[in-house]
């Protein structure tokens, strides 16, 4: 009878966990980041001239399924007061009307629509993520390889223990054109390069 | 007056090129601030902070060497006669 009863009990708990696998919804995860480590690298490369900078004022959130990473879908904010070079001259001349205008376009936006060529290998995605950039106004589609590596209960080591949860590191290396977001475009590509070469890590996380 | 003007415009040229090449040698723009990556072993990101600190670049350099090359162009200046000499000015001193 005890036998019987205690079968029936784990046929139960089996059949209510499928359930709960079946019926998984995608985790959100909140990219804002207390601990300032997320961070977008951006490099100009010209003849005469190289400018290096980063911006870590970075938030969003992005909805991630580990069962079906194809379906990621979110957006990624960087304020763009944030964007920072060592020279304070140069920074001034980045936050003005002619290159960024921080006070009037206060943010750089990443919309992902949706996911291509994925491949999953453990823990980490590769794919191309298609979506909308809005750099001062401008907005273009572009589509760009990124890499997405979740870290299922992760979030307790990063928080000391204050927090449990999951943590999803994205990682992206692309290129845009200075001149497709009318930044700057009068400036001479000998000085200043057309190309921008973007690097974005970035880790949110999901508490539960 | 000229031969300070020399001395100051070579201690100058000197003291900027020895400043540049123990603050690195920095062939860029000069700093006022410096990155500085820490690397977050949970997440394995590197994460970029900026700490203030000067480190001159070869615009200081160029600055300085510009200053003490003018400084070194005026003390070669000949000054008129007459007001090397006021003996000849009136002829009465």
């Amino acid at each position: 009878m005890n036998l019987k009863l205690l079968n029936a009990l784990s046929l139960a708990i089996a059949t209510v966990g499928l359930a709960t696998d079946a019926l998984a919804v995608p985790l959100k995860f909140d990219f804002k980041d207390p601990k300032g480590v997320n961070n977008a690298v951006f490099k100009l490369d010209a003849p005469l001239e190289a400018i290096n900078g980063s911006a870590n004022g970075i938030m969003g959130t992005v909805t991630f399924d580990p069962a079906n990473p194809a379906a990621t879908q979110g957006k990624i904010i960087v304020a763009a007061s944030s964007l920072n070079v060592p020279n304070s001259m140069m920074k001034e001349h980045l936050h003005g009307d002619q290159w960024m205008d921080v006070t009037k376009h206060k943010e750089i936006v990443f919309e992902a629509k949706s996911l291509s060529n994925v491949k999953t290998s453990g823990d980490n995605t590769t794919a191309d993520v298609s979506g909308t950039l809005t750099i001062k106004g401008v907005a273009k589609e572009l589509t760009v390889p990124i890499k997405l590596s979740y870290l299922k209960d992760k979030l307790a080591a990063r928080t000391n223990g204050m927090l449990k949860g999951d943590l999803l590191v994205l990682r992206a290396n692309f290129s845009i054109k200075r001149s497709d977001f009318g930044i700057n475009p009068k400036a001479p590509q000998d000085k200043v390069s057309d190309n921008i070469e973007l690097t974005l890590s970035i880790a949110g996380s999901a508490p539960h | 007056m000229k031969r300070f003007l020399r001395w100051f415009a070579l201690c100058l040229a000197l003291g900027a090129t020895v400043f540049w090449l123990g603050a690195g040698a920095h062939r860029g723009w000069t700093k006022n601030s410096v990155a500085k990556k820490t690397l977050d072993e949970v997440t394995g990101i590197e994460g970029i902070s900026y700490e203030q600190r000067f480190v001159p670049g070869v615009d200081f350099l160029a600055v300085a060497w510009a200053l003490a090359g003018g400084l070194g162009a005026v003390s070669l200046v000949r000054r008129p006669n007459s007001a090397r000499n006021p003996r000849n000015n009136n002829g009465i001193l």
